[in-house]
């Protein structure tokens, strides 16, 4: 996903060092903001944080209180009340589609 | 390998790698940036997500008539997916609806049942919904959620009738041996009619493109469902079970559903609501493979258009091409006919004229008389993007 990637490996992969490849998701990184790490921690229970970044471009604050409204009630994810506003704040506020 | 037009690409971009050697970023179609990533035993793709891994097939690997199992799309909903070791795998026949319920083991299925073999393309209901506009959430899938091989294995007909089925029987439902992390999280299960799963062409298929299934691709034997979207053909099939009352299921109920009335294709009544009704078969499409759009070409020149043209089955009558904003359509010429369910190469060359941007257009037609459209009937999720794309060429 564009940006917030560590790029030291630019190099690495323009020599042709390529790795057999096991996936290495750690590397993804959220954009700073409150209640970056609760989204992290909640949302990485059951897949990849590339999700997030990936669904930007599409998700306004409704959009996003809709996904995380879905991934409680028809996937079964461990969030309360609380956390849910605080991660709506969060994907709201660092990666809200531009209007 | 990436090609070193893709590692230009994504360093003139100034767009920054992931934490392995096993990612680069590559410009490509839409959406944006595209990040390649490998999985054990396949090349490099277009990583859509890591966990679960969904991984598109590159434009480049899609000229083949054959997809190559290693550049075949990868999808998964759930991201526990366990290796099977096919000495102790087991495939469970059962359900209200089979009257002799019955366990195969892979040797079982190879030896006992006629072999069959068929050519059909694999589409993701969301192939291009990252091209949808307006654009709605997702995996934003371009043009590579699909692949077109030869599926071989055994008919599903003969399996059931061997478990005997009754009849009230409905539905035919499948489950895989990949699951959920959460146990509230619902397992992928998908059910087809009854009529769907005694077709002649649905198979328990073992191999693709005279290989054993890779891992990825559903090992070690799936659902093959031809003409019908990838949401039906189940991986690392564990369990079928014949049923007389329609599965309700939220991978049915609640998902892999479009508008009522909104689309063609085949209906599957017992889940149809006043409202919704499940995605069924892959509409008439095509893809340009070549020319890339921006290509730039000497004004007098001639370019070969290539492409690949399917259905959900009809089959493909003609693929035309427009070079006057769609005014005038010539026909191309169809290559190889590999079965109703595969793709059709197509070809046309275009003698470029006068200096300045030159729109191409391309559109197919099937044989049940359905041709691409030029607007795209919208839907929440994002299916059935089959409207007729063109590719821009710099003449200069």
């Amino acid at each position: 996903m564009r940006g917030a990637l560590p790029g030291a490996l630019l190099l690495v992969a323009l020599t042709g060092a390529w790795a057999p490849a096991l996936a290495d998701e750690d590397a993804i990184q959220l954009r700073d903001g409150s209640w970056r790490d609760l989204t992290a921690a909640r949302c990485a229970i059951c897949h990849s944080l590339d999700y997030i970044p990936g669904n930007a471009p599409v998700l306004d604050r409704v959009g996003w209180q809709k996904v995380i409204q879905k991934m409680r009630d028809r996937f079964g994810a461990p969030i309360t009340d609380e956390e849910a506003q605080e991660i709506l704040d969060y994907l709201a506020g660092s990666y809200a589609a531009k209007p | 390998m990436p090609s070193r037009r893709d590692l230009l690409l994504a360093a003139a971009g100034g767009v920054l790698l992931g934490g392995t050697a096993r990612s680069v970023l590559a410009a490509g179609a839409a959406p944006g940036a595209e990040e390649l990533g490998q999985l054990p035993s396949k090349k490099l793709l277009i990583r859509r997500s890591w966990r679960p891994p969904n991984y598109e097939t590159p434009l480049a690997d899609l000229v083949p008539a054959y997809t190559s199992n290693d550049a075949f799309f990868v999808r998964y909903h759930l991201s526990v997916i366990p290796e099977i070791d096919t000495d102790t795998w087991r495939l469970k026949i059962g359900g209200a609806g089979a009257q002799k319920p019955l366990m195969l083991t892979l040797r079982d299925l190879k030896h006992d049942f006629k072999r069959v073999s068929l050519v059909a393309v694999n589409q993701c209901s969301g192939n291009r919904r990252g091209l949808f506009a307006p654009r709605v959430p997702g995996v934003q899938w371009g043009n590579g959620a699909m692949g077109n091989a030869e599926w071989t294995g055994v008919r599903l007909r003969d399996v059931l009738t061997r478990a005997g089925i009754a009849g009230e029987a409905v539905e035919v439902v499948f489950n895989g041996a990949d699951t959920p992390v959460l146990p509230g999280t619902p397992d992928y299960l998908k059910s087809i009619p009854i009529e769907r799963a005694l077709d002649e062409r649905t198979l328990i298929a073992f191999e693709m493109n005279g290989r054993a299934l890779p891992h990825w691709n559903g090992a070690p034997a799936r659902l093959v469902v031809p003409g019908w979207t990838g949401t039906y053909w189940v991986k690392h099939l564990t369990e079928v079970r014949v049923e007389t009352a329609p599965f309700d299921g939220f991978w049915m109920t609640g998902a892999y559903r479009v508008p009522a009335g909104a689309f063609p294709g085949a209906p599957f009544k017992t889940q149809e609501t006043p409202l919704t009704t499940p995605i069924t078969e892959i509409l008439v499409n095509s893809l340009i493979t070549s020319p890339l759009s921006g290509a730039r070409v000497k004004a007098g020149s001639r370019v070969e258009l290539a492409g690949k043209a399917w259905d959900g089955g009809a089959g493909i009558a003609a693929v035309e091409v427009s070079t006057d904003g769609r005014q005038t359509w010539r026909p191309a010429t169809l290559g190889k006919d590999l079965g109703r369910f595969a793709w059709r190469e197509f070809r046309y060359r275009i003698e470029t004229q006068k200096p300045g941007l030159l729109v191409v257009a391309v559109r197919a037609r099937s044989l049940g008389g359905a041709t691409q459209p030029d607007k795209l009937t919208f839907n929440p999720a994002g299916y059935h993007d089959n409207i007729v794309q063109t590719v821009t060429l710099e003449v200069g």
